[in-house]
């Protein structure tokens, strides 16, 4: 039997513990000494976005004090599903953490070499399974030979250029992930992934003009519209106002939608995949010439995620806004603009 | 299909409460537990029900209201959340992430009601942003219905003067701002209405925009209701920006239902010193509008505001207050030519209402009214319109009414004119009204000149206008009216002899146009009229005004009845003619004018002869005669023979015996005047008195040919009273053995088997014979006298 479930198990348990940035906040409490089995525990507090982590410190003493650094963790969707929450980074920002192996069993681990990797990848849904790596930094952890006890290594990626966000779309996922790799000969390699988010922010524009334009039907509908900027962030209100110049059909209603557009591939194979996150009902009933529509749409509801364009040649996500007015046989009368949505630094 | 869309409506109706009440238990649940978020969904759905478009405003306001109590319950829950510590500015945003609008709207109110209150940010920023955003809403009646609930939740919460959300110094301004603006937006919605739909549902829709017209108005009842605007603020802001909204929408309902909306709930006060700005609104508006209501409505309560307190007055007077009413009305009428006929009496008769009331001195101003009106009618030759016509008639009561004197009334120069142009019918009925007025206040009319021009005003009734029909006339009614003329004839009235006979002139001269047809009424009051002033003449003082002035001698004025008596020959009325003459003839007596009054009788005899052929009409007329000769003591002795000798002659050639008898027992009074010793004939008095019974006995045997019975002995018993009647006077003719034998006579008639029963007439006998009986018994020289009758 052992000999079996050594043949299937990995013949070790090996954890990932980021540790807590420099540069990030940090918060030590003395806490009762805690037994974790998996260093990295999340406890959830009152707001759902701050997660402390507790990381174990293996004091030489076997301290009762522990660390409790303070990650921002967020939301991750696995492929099958499961959102687990995972620690986030931003571009040029030192990842660093501790590696421990431990034997299974104390049973020794022959290894031809430890490395740690750390990856981003973008993986084509219609080619699951391949990763393109644009990113991909190695740190060799340990020389071959064996372990008989656990063993912790520190690492450190610093200053990591980490250009694109995490993103996970209908045709195309773009991750980050550390990668653990305790080579071996026969039996195979010991391989452990740790999935981070990155984000970046952005400063506000200097330049964002709004969006001002007048389109119309001849003879039937005219409107100007006007969005208040051409590009948001993310928790941004967009302010404007139709205008009706000439109204000779009968309108029911008049929403605002916020639609994705993610267009992947190149060349005759782009694929390109419209979603519409957002509909929101700006106008009720028959307008006539002269009224003026305020428009006022918070964007914190929606699930959005800055623009990106042109990822490595991969892929692209574009947001619009397609301002629909409806008649009352139900035809749709649009017109799409697109908005540049970013990631503001919140303490900017 | 009427019906079934009803049904519908009602199915629906209950749908949307089925669904909004199903909302608001999970809303409650929420709210119990404290879930926001929750709260918020389903309050959202709650909400979504009020997006339907298949109810009609009525239905519409019944789920309206159920979720306005709902909404109450979730305002308390926000006000609470706040005070758990949830800020008020999150849940502003918060409620916005709703998708659909309407319920959006609703919710964002209702949170802005609990920000306001909250104070954390001016309540003019949150109520401009709320009433901004309900632009939102197009739909008329759900924008309405919106609007409406924002004006609700808002309205204790305006930055009005005193209020404690009062911000800076411009607050009142913020306020104002805040509900026009709702009122403009509401109003364009509401006229919008009008222009969505087939138009075959003109009506329906019509219908439910009057249902939905409060809604509208009450935002001038809140800017009424703000404190802080003043009279300067009204006249600078409200005022011409509301009036701006009703000019420039251009809608006939929307017009009429707000122009009567702002004169209702302004003070009186502000109207008067926003005269012109409102006025100068009227000839803006659509020319379909009623106008007329609104500008009557507007004078009435100014009217009304002037009789309140005197005070008030000086300040019509210093806007000049008339003068503009003219001019605005002026200009209505000048901008709306095919205005009916109907709508410009009625704004004149406003307005003549107005002035009354108002300027009650200034006669002139009534009078220029009334040649306004005039002016225009005179465009439109005689009125057809019945309710014009009535109007008329209520314009021309007007300052009867007001000064209750129909001569301050024919001081109004235009007032004729006006009645120019109403059909006769409505003359009639005007003449009525002023005669009527004229009774009830007893006014003194007492010039000439004014019986001229009050004549002129009755024409209607005085004679026939232009050959209209009078064949539709009701007898009773034309009876009715006459007699009124006749009434005021009487009425009119001075006691200067010189003036009255003038008057009396004047009467003349126009009732004299009336035809055949009025004369027998309208002449009897006449000549009663001089009458009076004759006898006024004999009571007076002893000076004879007429001897000195010689122009108005009782001749004349006999003269003048003679040629007004002679008018009924053409009617024919002799027997009215003949009683009139002989009126004539007892004045003329009591005025000793002896030929004057042999002229009437003998007017009335050749009228007795040539015109009074009726046998029941010359028994009455020779009975007149006969009286009123009996009281003539004018007449020398040949002149009362030939008159009594006549008089005599056409008793006895009456038709029927009984009338025969009894003409001629009469006679017998006219040799028999008690008070005057020269005219006591006896001998002619018995004379009478014998025919009589020959003629009576004539009549009995002929009724016992005829008849097989002798009828009555009525006759008898009558000239035995006259007999009796002679006797107690002391005609030495008739003594107590004719008495007897007349007594005996009618006894044994009675008792004859001939002799038909006749129980009035045995009465009659036995209390005749009861009297002698009862003089008997009195003694003294009457029992005396009796005495040697028997009975």
């Amino acid at each position: 039997m052992n000999y079996l479930i050594g043949a299937f198990k990995p013949a070790c348990n090996i954890s990932i513990t980021f540790a807590d940035g420099k540069n990030r906040k940090q918060v030590i409490l003395k806490l009762m000494w805690l037994c974790l089995r998996t260093s990295i525990f999340a406890c959830c507090m009152k707001s759902v976005k701050v997660l402390i982590l507790i990381c174990n410190v293996h004091s030489a003493d076997g301290d009762e004090c522990v660390a409790i650094c303070v990650y921002t963790k967020v939301p991750l969707k696995k492929e099958n599903g499961q959102t687990i929450m995972v620690p986030l980074f931003q571009s040029q920002e030192n990842i660093s953490g501790k590696i421990s192996i431990e034997p299974v069993l104390g049973k020794k681990v022959e290894h031809n070499g430890v490395k740690i990797e750390l990856l981003g990848q973008i993986e084509m849904y219609f080619d699951r399974g391949n990763f393109y790596d644009f990113t991909s930094l190695v740190r060799e952890l340990d020389v071959p030979g064996e372990i008989y006890e656990r063993k912790t290594y520190p690492f450190e990626f610093s200053t990591v250029e980490m250009p694109y966000e995490t993103y996970n779309g209908v045709n195309v996922r773009l991750r980050y992930v550390l990668k653990v790799t305790v080579s071996r000969g026969y039996g195979g390699s010991v391989v452990e992934y740790q999935d981070f988010v990155v984000r970046n922010y952005t400063p506000p524009p200097s330049i964002n003009n709004s969006i001002k334009m007048e389109v119309g039907i001849e003879d039937c509908l005219h409107i100007e519209f006007e969005y208040n900027k051409s590009k948001y962030h993310l928790k941004d209100v967009i302010i404007g106002k139709i205008y009706f110049l000439l109204v000779r059909i009968k309108i029911k209603n008049m929403d605002l939608e916020i639609r994705r557009r993610e267009s992947t591939g190149s060349g005759a194979n782009t694929h390109v995949e419209t979603e519409t996150l957002a509909k929101f009902e700006l106008m009720d009933g028959a307008p006539v010439r002269g009224e003026s529509i305020p428009i006022r749409l918070f964007l914190s509801p929606y699930e959005l995620t800055p623009t990106h364009r042109n990822i490595n040649n991969k892929f692209s996500v574009k947001y619009y806004l397609n301002l629909v007015l409806v008649d009352e046989e139900d035809r749709r009368y649009f017109k799409q603009q697109e908005i540049t949505i970013y990631r503001l630094q919140e303490n900017s | 299909m009427m019906v079934d869309g009803v049904e519908d409506e009602e199915k629906w109706l209950a749908a949307g409460i089925a669904g909004l009440q199903q909302n608001a238990f999970y809303m409650h649940r929420a709210l119990d537990s404290n879930n926001l978020r929750d709260a918020l969904k389903y309050s959202a759905q709650m909400l979504s029900e009020l997006r339907t478009s298949k109810l009609s405003p009525q239905k519409y306001y019944q789920l309206y209201m159920r979720a306005f109590d709902e909404l109450r319950k979730l305002e308390m829950f926000f006000k609470e959340e706040t005070r758990r510590g949830c800020s008020i500015i999150d849940l502003y945003e918060l409620v916005q992430h709703a998708g659909n609008i309407l319920p959006r709207l609703y919710l964002l109110c209702t949170v802005g009601s609990v920000y306001i209150k909250s104070k954390e940010a001016p309540a003019k920023d949150v109520l401009k942003d709320l009433v901004d955003m309900c632009r939102g809403i197009q739909h008329p009646v759900r924008g309405l219905f919106l609007r409406s609930y924002l004006s609700q939740i808002s309205r204790d919460k305006l930055p009005d003067i005193g209020s404690e959300y009062e911000g800076d110094a411009d607050t009142v301004n913020d306020a104002m701002e805040f509900v026009l603006q709702n009122f403009t937006e509401m109003n364009k919605l509401w006229v919008r209405m009008q222009h969505q739909g087939p138009a075959r549902e003109k009506d329906k829709r019509e219908k439910e925009r009057s249902e939905l017209r409060d809604l509208v108005g009450k935002n001038l009842h809140v800017l009424s209701q703000i404190e802080g605007v003043d009279l300067d603020t009204y006249k600078e802001t409200v005022l011409p920006r509301v009036l701006e909204q009703v000019v420039n929408c251009k809608d006939e309902i929307a017009q009429c239902y707000l122009m009567d909306c702002i004169i209702q709930v302004f003070p009186d006060e502000y109207h008067l010193q926003t005269l012109e700005i409102l006025l100068g609104a009227f000839p803006q508006l659509q020319p379909s509008v009623d106008i007329k209501t609104v500008l009557s409505r507007l004078m009435e309560r100014l009217s009304n505001y002037a009789a309140s307190s005197t005070e008030v007055l000086p300040e019509f007077l210093q806007v000049e207050a008339f003068s503009k009413l003219n001019n605005a009305i002026g200009k209505v009428i000048e901008a709306q030519a095919d205005m009916p006929i109907l709508g410009a009496v009625t704004l004149y008769s406003s307005l003549l209402t107005f002035t009354l009331h108002v300027h009650p001195d200034r006669l002139d101003y009534a009078d220029q009214v009334l040649g306004a009106c005039v002016k225009k009618l005179s465009g439109e030759g005689k009125l057809e319109d019945n309710r014009a016509t009535k109007q008329i008639v209520a314009l021309l009561s007007a300052p009867l009414d007001k000064y209750n004197d129909i001569v301050t009334v024919l001081k109004l120069s235009n007032y004729p004119s006006v009645m120019e142009y109403v059909d006769s019918e409505t003359n009639k009925v005007m003449a009525m009204v002023i005669i009527q007025s004229i009774m009830k206040n007893n006014t003194q009319i007492s010039t000439a000149d004014k019986v001229e021009a009050l004549f002129e005003l009755i024409k209607g009734l005085i004679r026939d206008l232009d050959g209209a029909a009078h064949d539709q006339v009701d007898e009773d009614d034309f009876k009715e009216e006459q007699n009124s003329v006749a009434r005021l004839i009487q009425m009119l009235q001075n006691d200067d002899t010189e003036e009255m006979f003038k008057i009396i002139c004047t009467v003349r001269k126009h009732i004299l146009t009336g035809g055949p047809k009025r004369l027998p009424f309208t002449v009897p009051p006449l000549v009663f009229s001089s009458l009076k002033v004759l006898v006024r003449q004999l009571q007076g003082p002893e000076e004879n005004p007429f001897g000195e002035e010689g122009s108005t001698t009782p001749k004349k004025v006999f003269q003048l009845l003679n040629q007004t008596i002679e008018t009924l020959y053409g009617v024919p009325a002799p027997e009215l003619a003949l009683r009139l003459y002989l009126q004539c003839a007892e004045a003329a007596n009591d005025s000793d004018l002896e030929p004057v009054a042999y002229e009437f009788f003998t007017q009335a005899y050749i009228l007795y002869e040539e015109e009074i052929s009726d046998s029941r009409a010359q028994v009455t007329a020779i009975h007149l005669i006969i009286g009123t000769l009996q009281r003539m003591h004018v007449f020398g002795v040949e002149n009362r023979d030939t008159l009594t000798h006549k008089a005599t002659g056409y008793s006895a050639k009456l038709l029927k015996k009984p009338d025969q008898c009894r003409a001629v027992y009469a006679c017998s009074h006219l040799f028999w005047v008690d008070d005057q010793d020269n005219m006591k004939d006896g001998e002619r008095v018995l004379l009478c008195l014998k025919r009589a019974l020959r003629i009576a006995n004539a009549a009995q045997q002929m009724s016992n040919a005829t008849r097989g019975s002798t009828g009555s002995v009525t006759l008898f018993v009558e000239i035995l009273n006259k007999y009796i009647y002679f006797f107690e006077k002391g005609n030495t003719q008739i003594n107590a053995a004719a008495i007897q034998s007349l007594i005996e006579l009618i006894t044994a008639e009675m008792q004859s088997d001939s002799n038909s029963p006749d129980p009035a007439a045995d009465a009659f006998f036995a209390s005749t014979l009861r009297y002698i009986q009862f003089q008997k018994q009195k003694g003294g020289a009457v029992g005396e006298k009796y005495e040697p009758i028997k009975v």
